[in-house]
């Protein structure tokens, strides 16, 4: 009997290097987006609270760590990054599969901000986007989650269709800026 | 020629450079103007429009005469500023706009003929005939008149383009900016300096000067070691700020690879910046104009400041014997430092009785330069006195009618400058760009004591304004001489006076613009053309204009100033549109399926951003249609495989979200029982049709939308839109999962054949009639599966975690190749929906009513949607409106083409007897002959009448007959089996 074969958004895309900067996949787990229902804003708080030890992140914040986040995804979403929602938030939340439409990498180095200054049009410098801040903005023509996950590395995802166009405006970036020395 | 011990420069390193092919060496530190000019080379370029021979005129980005070539071939850049382009090992320079050669140049004969060229002249001479224009004269004149000519070839060298924030911009890193981005930058503020040369110091790198009791290049250097060692602060050399635009965002241009001769094929050659800033000081400096009379554009020529700052910064001397005109004591530290350094100076000539006198050179108070000689550069001057004229053999004068602040960026915001007697200069309005503050010379504070202070004093004001403490920095002792200047602006007399060096305006051309009432300071520089070379007539806007309030009567402020705009300095078009070549210029969607159909030779079709398969040849195939053919037959007969991913999947969720599809669909979506598809349609306010799809009802609170591939985004947008303004009370959410789901298209008689060999469990029909959806396992894979059906076969749309996108759908085609079918494109999925009469947005183009596609029955008489008050407007419901119809061909013409115009066959093919038009086409393997769909006044009442369709695009003319828009399987037996 066959089976389906998985196959990773930046598959063979991926990693790639230039000067101090390093680009690979993410692999995040599941991804579910969270819009809580009228009125159920609180209960959902408390809910990801309980399921998942995961604070509600405010509008540009991102909760939790390594493998478990809770990422602020624009307008009444968040992301849970990481498990598989917990059946409880259903009742709270309206859940979304999100786990395959979104190409994950993340962009790691000391003077990460000038490959993305290249790109995006927000100020990503530390003072402005520290870790646990997260964004929805544009990266080159596309539209993107910019997560700060640590002092020098961040988590940009882009829809996956996209995945190979993400990868090669973001290798032209750190390329650029390796080549000024 | 070198002048021994001045200079900047490390003449220990020698590097050599060609110019025009010559070899040539200068050093480390160098220009290529002031290579050239340490080389004795004068003649260096021909003027725009009379081809006359010019030299080097200043030393800063402002240059109008010596503009090269710079490269070779592809990687060529024309129209380089000498002055600006740094010297690198091996750099290759050619001289523009001669022919034969630079010494030799066969079009310079329009000089001889500039008495009939002057200002205006081809308005009036090639009046006739008429036609000539485009095809004759302006041609002639653009291959006369010119600049750098592009190599025609792709350029392969990049640019990029980048974002840049900060509290404070400094624009400028002379003595003014320099000050300004120490406060700053010691207060702990976000500063970012740009400054447009390659060193920062501005001014005080090109003068014998003391700040702080050591030499003004020394103070400058310490300041930018102190600014490089604080991490707040961003020194950006040669950038130049282009722009002040909204919202304190301005533009800047960096060179980043044009300085260098050996660079990494990484390394973009110009990098154009956004800076978005809090505040911003500009201490931009002042610009030198030239003084207007005969003959001053000879090469040899040169503004006073621009020879000092060769003799100081680059240690070169235009000239063996040199003379100064002027009419400021500004000028006079040329002749001062000349002197100083060992150069001789024959005179220097000042307009002005009063003109202080100097022990080191002779003075000749009182005086103007008339006219000059000198062929390919100058010889000689005439100096006319109350004592009459004198003729003086010099090899450079060095001239100066004062200096302009550059006050360009202020007035990019449609403010004025105001005029200022003293100075006899343009200075900003206050507040002329919201928080930009001027500050130093281009604020017209000339003295280096002044700017200091002016640099500090706007650094602490913009501090203050974004709330932070202000350090208390000594401000550096340095020279506090007065500026004393006499307006002198043109020298009186016969001859050509240049004003506007490069493109060859002169004191005549404006008094002639004046004389033919062309008195308006826009419409003089529109006429004479005054101000619209490259350099955007840094050198000569205020003499113009100033000789123009002379021969109107009126003052300087009176007559105004033209409107400065961005850019500030040439910008190539490349680093605008960095990073839009080839594919940049868009992303490319790819779908899961991608691989495997470039695997089987498809050629892509762009379908928005995505990339969709063509057709799928077979081996023998050499034309689409015969693949397009081969793939109808095999979905009508087997079973075909589509991937359909690209159409936008909205996952809705809520209490109400029954209730929100009934607003945003003209049906009913409510009523759907859990477990089954509706087709709906979707109308704007405006009561035309938005878009169409399927959406399924998964749960009861639970729906995924389809919307078409292209109305994808706008449907997203609109949902948002009516949540979040019309309907913020319901409970409903939504999220796209478009990216999320690979979703194929099955379709064929044995298509459940197919997937009851794909299912982990068997389908029961019973439970999966047309229009059924639900949860299916594939392979372990959990999956959802919709009967539904674009090609009028019994299909399926099976959809799973983009994942396996790629793995399903190679399952997928060894499975349907196993029964006879395989995969089709969206010319088969075409062909396969015009049979069956289905719309696309070929038909709905928004010009289209439900009522126009006869389905105003979908319009639900039992609620209220968007759209429908206005759908139902008379003239949305008029029978004569043109309404879809089919058409098939009856005459000897057995084609019809798409956007073909409908008439009766009686009638001409013109546009008043117009019917209606063809939407979408296609030969239809399945009936042997042309379908087409359209829309036709009156159409479906006109059904067996005959009309033509006339393409005059094409010139095709074919009868048609009207028919039913459904051609295949009206009853729809075949996708409800």
């Amino acid at each position: 009997m066959s089976e389906l074969i998985a196959k990773s958004p930046c598959a063979g895309l991926l990693p790639a290097e230039a000067g101090g900067l390093r680009l690979s996949e993410a692999e995040l787990g599941a991804l579910t987006t969270l819009a809580p229902f009228r009125g159920a804003e609180k209960a959902a708080t408390r809910a990801l609270k309980a399921a998942h030890g995961l604070a509600w992140p405010e509008p540009g914040q991102a909760t939790g760590e390594a493998n478990k986040r809770a990422i602020w995804f624009g307008r009444a979403h968040v992301l849970l990054a990481g498990p598989a929602p917990d059946a409880s938030l259903a009742r709270h939340a309206a859940l979304t599969d999100q786990s395959d439409g979104w190409a994950a990498v993340r962009l790691e180095g000391a003077g990460l901000e000038h490959a993305l200054a290249r790109l995006v049009p927000i100020d990503t410098r530390p003072a402005a986007l520290s870790p646990g801040r997260t964004a929805r903005t544009q990266l080159g023509h596309m539209t993107v989650s910019l997560t700060r996950l640590e002092e020098h590395a961040v988590l940009i995802l882009a829809f996956r269709s996209m995945a190979a166009t993400l990868v090669h405006e973001l290798k032209t970036a750190m390329e650029a800026v390796a080549a000024r020395g | 020629m070198r002048v021994a011990g001045k200079g900047l420069i490390d003449r220990g390193r020698s590097v050599p450079f060609t110019f025009d092919g010559v070899r040539y060496a200068g050093c480390e530190g160098d220009t290529l103007a002031s290579a050239l000019l340490a080389n004795d080379v004068r003649l260096v370029g021909r003027s725009f429009k009379y081809h006359r021979p010019r030299g080097v005129l200043t030393a800063g980005s402002e240059e109008p005469n010596a503009l090269v070539t710079v490269g070779r071939g592809a990687r060529a850049t024309p129209n380089t500023r000498a002055t600006v382009q740094e010297l690198y090992e091996g750099l290759q320079a050619q001289s523009q706009n001669r022919w034969p050669s630079l010494g030799f140049d066969l079009m310079s004969v329009t000089d001889l003929a500039a008495p009939f060229l002057g200002a205006g002249f081809y308005y009036k001479s090639f009046m006739w005939p008429r036609a000539f224009w485009e095809r004759v004269y302006e041609p002639l004149i653009r291959r006369a008149a010119g600049l750098g000519a592009l190599s025609g070839e792709a350029d392969p060298d990049a640019c990029e383009r980048a974002f840049a924030f900060c509290d404070l911009l400094v624009i400028g890193a002379g003595p003014a900016g320099l000050m300004a981005a120490l406060v700053a930058g010691r207060a702990g503020a976000d500063v970012i300096l740009a400054d447009e040369d390659s060193r920062l110091g501005g001014r005080l790198l090109a003068e014998v000067e003391e700040v702080d009791g050591q030499p003004g290049h020394a103070w400058a250097q310490a300041a930018w070691d102190e600014l490089q060692a604080m991490e707040n602060v961003r020194l950006m050399p040669r950038t130049t700020v282009i722009g002040a635009y909204d919202g304190g965002t301005y533009g800047a241009l960096e060179r980043v690879g044009h300085h260098l001769g050996q660079r990494p094929d990484a390394l973009p050659l110009e990098c154009f910046w956004r800076i978005a800033a809090k505040r911003a000081v500009l201490a931009a400096g002042a610009i030198e104009r030239p003084v207007g009379f005969r003959n001053n554009d000879r090469p040899g020529i040169m503004c006073a400041g621009a020879v000092r700052a060769y003799l100081n910064r680059w240690g070169v001397s235009p000239g063996r014997a040199v003379t100064v005109f002027a009419n400021n004591d500004d000028a006079h530290r040329t002749a001062r430092d000349l002197v100083e350094a060992g150069v001789h100076v024959a005179a220097l000539i000042d307009s002005r009785p009063d003109a202080p006198r100097s022990d080191a050179f002779r003075v000749i108070p009182g005086a103007q330069v008339s006219d000059s000689a000198g062929r390919r550069g100058l010889e000689s001057i005439t100096i006319r006195s109350v004592g009459g004229e004198e003729k003086m053999q010099t090899d450079c004068l060095a001239m100066s009618g004062g200096w302009n602040p550059s006050v360009h960026l202020t007035c990019h915001m449609n403010a004025r400058p105001e005029w200022r007697r003293d100075i006899a200069g343009f200075v900003p309005a206050p507040g002329a760009v919201p928080g930009l503050a001027a500050a130093g010379a281009c604020n017209g504070a000339f003295s280096t004591a002044a700017c200091l202070a002016e640099g500090a004093a706007a650094a602490r004001a913009a501090l203050k304004a974004l709330g932070r403490s202000t350090p208390d920095l000594p401000i550096p002792e340095a020279g506090d001489d007065p500026y004393r200047i006499a307006p002198l602006w043109a020298v009186p007399g016969r001859g050509r006076a240049w004003l506007d060096f490069q493109n060859d305006v002169t004191v005549k051309d404006v008094k002639q613009a004046a004389t033919e009432n062309f008195r308006s300071v826009e419409h003089m520089k529109r006429y004479t053309t005054q101000g619209m070379a490259t350099d955007q007539g840094k050198n000569s806007n205020v003499a113009a204009l100033a000789v123009l309030a002379d021969v109107t009567g009126r003052t300087i402020p009176e007559t105004g100033t033209t409107t400065f705009r961005p850019p500030y300095v040439p910008l190539s078009i490349a680093a605008l549109g960095a990073g839009a070549q080839g594919k940049g210029f868009a992303p490319e969607r790819l779908t899961a399926s991608h691989a495997a159909s470039r695997e089987r030779g498809a050629p892509m079709i762009e379908a928005g951003l995505w990339y969709r398969p063509s057709y799928f040849p077979d081996p023998g195939e050499n034309h689409w249609r015969q693949s397009c053919d081969r793939e109808v037959r095999m979905v009508r007969e087997s079973v075909g495989i589509c991937d359909v991913s690209t159409l936008g999947k909205i996952d809705i969720q809520g209490r109400d979200a029954g209730a929100f599809l009934d607003l945003v669909y003209a049906n009913l979506f409510s009523t759907l029982k859990v477990g089954r598809v509706r087709y709906g349609l979707m109308l704007r306010e405006d009561g035309f049709v938005m878009d169409d799809g399927t959406t399924a009802r998964l749960g009861e609170t639970h729906y995924v939308m389809t919307t078409t591939t292209a109305a994808a985004g706008q449907v997203m947008r609109h949902l948002e839109f009516v949540q979040q303004c019309l309907a913020p009370d319901l409970d409903v959410s939504f999220a796209s999962v478009t990216e999320h789901w690979a979703q194929f298209a099955i379709a064929g008689p044995k298509s459940r054949e197919l997937l009851g060999t794909l299912l982990d469990a068997p389908l029961d029909p019973r439970d999966w009639p047309f229009m059924a959806c639900g949860e299916v396992e594939v392979m372990g894979v959990k999956a959802r599966l919709f009967r539904i059906s674009f090609s009028g076969e019994h299909a399926y749309e099976l959809a799973v975690p983009a994942r396996y996108g790629d793995s399903l759908f190679r399952l997928l085609l060894a499975r349907a190749e196993a029964l006879g079918g395989g995969p089709y494109g969206m010319e088969a999925l075409n062909v396969l929906r015009i049979e069956k009469g289905f719309i696309t947005h070929a038909e709905i183009d928004g010009r289209v009513t439900a009522f126009d596609l006869g389905m105003e029955r979908m319009v639900s008489a039992k609620k209220d949607c968007i759209g429908k008050t206005l759908s139902q407007r008379p003239g949305l419901v008029d029978d004569d409106r043109p309404r879809l119809v089919g058409l098939k061909p009856v005459g000897a013409v057995k084609q019809i083409t798409v956007g073909a115009h409908l008439f009766d066959p009686e009638d001409r093919a013109e546009r008043v007897f117009d019917q209606g038009h063809v939407t979408s086409t296609a030969f239809s393997p399945t009936l042997g002959h042309v379908i087409a769909l359209g829309f036709l006044k009156a159409g479906p009442e006109r059904i067996g009448e005959w009309v033509k369709a006339v393409d005059h695009l094409r010139g095709v003319e074919t009868l048609c007959e009207v028919c039913e828009p459904v051609f295949f399987d009206p009853e729809g037996g075949r996708m409800r089996e």
